[in-house]
């Protein structure tokens, strides 16, 4: 027992050495961090010079902070709105689709829902997952004009916890397999309603998938380009948008677009160095069931 | 009846509704609305809209427009370039990082980041780094004397290129369905494999991989079906651009809808787009049944 019991602690897991990296493997994961650090550090180091030491090439530089004061308090810049709406709509719609989309994931997992009901939904998120969002943003612009939505915050609301759906009823439903029934079953015979059974015993043995289909939904708003592209305007526009604006006027601005850029990284990598399990749990969780 | 018994006897019926309503407002009805608009014209005038119908004009379109035909040959070239090339280095590299002794979550946290920052951002990275006259291929290849490289506007070259940032986009995501599965493997198979005198590729050839086979091929059904949907990145690299040398089906609807203002014919292409990815689908899932059972 104490035996079993040291070992557990010995974490972390030691590699057998069959399959222990050799020289090569250990280059190609050296070359591949590289590879990907590269360009992050490549927009970092430019979102700090000078639209005129860009161009020349400097190095090493003056480094100024003058492009992320233009690009966020500028007068002729809309980013700290687009910031604005990104939040709003970011932290909205993933409230919205974990509501909608634990619901419908705890009625398919708990009850008796006959075939045609739980393969159709499933098997029709599935398919709306897979499909280019693009095919249906003609219907969505159409249909918005007329309910006097276009060009809101409401409207990319909507449109972002119905793309988030299918992630958050996957991997909900997937956490919810985990818990063992009997839990439930016990609360039920204690006298339970079946609310109640599901609010205080399984939701929150469930609180580890919402941390992940929250973070997850909140990133996946928060980068969505071509819905906000396409459904907004000047006031309502998204960070990615604007990005978009910076890279597309007739003069590029690289200097505010590599500073806007880095910007929109921010909740990425904080959520990444936050909540890192979750988000792998969430990814992989998503391709193997 | 109380209120809150009523809540708790109708909570299966109620708990499922939300998901299905709007499924139905925003996925079912837009499909409806699809093949409605792809029978008609569909013009703007003073803020109001007037629908002809016209069923055989967007027909005529489809079959006249020479962009889509070269936007269908791009897509499937840039899907299977970048996803062959995806597969080989993110399954390399899950091998190669799974038998790294120290610092195992360090290297996964820096290798998945691509997969979360926003994909603009990205195009905007590569942007710069393609740089005619700065960028930092260029700079290197002035300071190995060599002349510069035209990266994203030669007509030559430019899928390529795009190609490459979807490559460092997505290699990540291979990278990490198929280093969990690495893991997952049984340890003594490998040790006993070992004992029996297998040198260390033999056991990654001859154990590793086949053994690996199903998560393999979900990585790569994923990836292919993804792929697909690919927009944002190229919209900022080249639009399109040079010409039509990267135009993608995905930047072909864009223009279509949104820069030409054709909704009929774009509700065409849009059916057209999503039936091609059902069938797929449908032969994958076929496929990857198969897989399974051998």
């Amino acid at each position: 027992m104490t035996a079993w019991r040291r070992r557990e602690r010995s974490a972390p897991p030691v590699v057998p050495r069959v399959a222990r990296s050799g020289v090569a493997g250990r280059a190609l994961v050296a070359l591949m961090v590289v590879a990907v650090v590269g360009p992050f550090v490549w927009i970092l180091n430019a979102s700090f010079k000078f639209q005129i030491a860009i161009y020349a090439g400097q190095f090493p530089f003056t480094p100024t902070l003058s492009n992320y004061a233009d690009v966020l308090f500028g007068r002729r810049s809309d980013f700290a709105s687009n910031v604005g709406n990104s939040i709003v709509v970011a932290l909205v719609s993933t409230a919205l689709v974990l509501v909608v989309g634990t619901l419908a994931a705890y009625s398919l997992h708990r009850f008796r829902w006959p075939a045609w009901v739980s393969a159709g939904f499933l098997g029709w998120t599935l398919v709306f997952h897979m499909v280019p969002v693009l095919t249906l943003i003609g219907p969505w612009y159409i249909a918005f004009r007329e309910l006097g939505l276009y060009d809101t915050r409401a409207a990319l609301v909507l449109t972002h916890v119905t793309i988030n759906l299918p992630m958050t009823v996957w991997l909900m439903r997937a956490f919810f397999r985990e818990i063992p029934p009997e839990i439930e079953e016990a609360a039920r015979v204690d006298g339970c309603t079946p609310l109640a059974a599901f609010l205080r015993i399984t939701l929150p043995l469930a609180i580890p998938g919402l941390i992940a289909a929250g973070i997850l939904a909140f990133i996946f708003s928060w980068n969505e380009f071509p819905i906000a592209l396409s459904l907004t305007s000047r006031l309502t526009a998204t960070v990615p948008v604007g990005i978009a604006r910076f890279a597309q006027q007739y003069e590029v601005q690289h200097a505010q677009m590599a500073a806007a850029s880095v910007i929109s990284t921010i909740p990425a990598v904080l959520l990444m160095f936050v909540g890192q399990r979750f988000i792998v749990r969430g990814l992989t969780l998503g391709a193997v069931k | 009846m109380s209120p809150s018994s009523l809540v708790n006897r109708t909570f299966r019926h109620w708990s499922l509704l939300p998901a299905v309503l709007l499924f139905v407002a925003l996925t079912l009805y837009p499909l409806v609305n699809l093949v409605r608009m792809s029978v008609s014209t569909i013009a703007f005038a003073d803020g109001a809209e007037t629908w002809r119908f016209t069923p055989g004009a967007n027909f005529a379109q489809l079959a006249g427009d020479d962009v889509l035909w070269s936007a269908i040959a791009n897509t499937v070239l840039f899907v299977v370039a970048s996803v062959t090339v995806e597969m080989i280095i993110g399954l390399a590299l899950a091998i190669a990082v799974a038998g790294i002794v120290r610092g195992k979550t360090w290297i996964r946290t820096v290798l998945i980041l691509p997969i979360l920052v926003p994909p603009v951002a990205i195009g905007s990275m590569w942007k710069l780094m393609y740089n005619y006259d700065f960028g930092i291929f260029n700079q290197t290849l002035a300071a190995l004397g060599a002349a510069p490289v035209n990266w994203l506007g030669s007509t030559s070259l430019a899928l390529t290129s795009v190609i490459v940032v979807d490559i460092w986009h997505w290699v990540p995501f291979v990278f990490l369905i198929l280093f969990a599965a690495v893991e997952g493997l049984p340890v003594d198979l490998l040790e006993a494999a070992r004992v029996d005198g297998a040198t260390r590729w033999q056991v990654v050839w001859r154990i590793m991989i086949p053994l690996l086979r199903p998560a393999i091929v979900v990585a790569f059904l994923f990836r292919t079906i993804l792929a697909f949907k690919v927009f944002d990145e190229v919209y900022l690299l080249t639009s399109g651009g040079p010409g039509t040398s990267t135009e993608l089906i995905n930047l072909h609807l864009y223009k279509v809808f949104f820069e030409q203002n054709q909704l009929g014919y774009g509700a065409l292409l849009s059916l057209a787009v999503i039936a091609a990815i059902v069938s797929f689908l449908l032969v994958a899932r076929r496929a990857a049944t198969a897989v399974r059972a051998q």
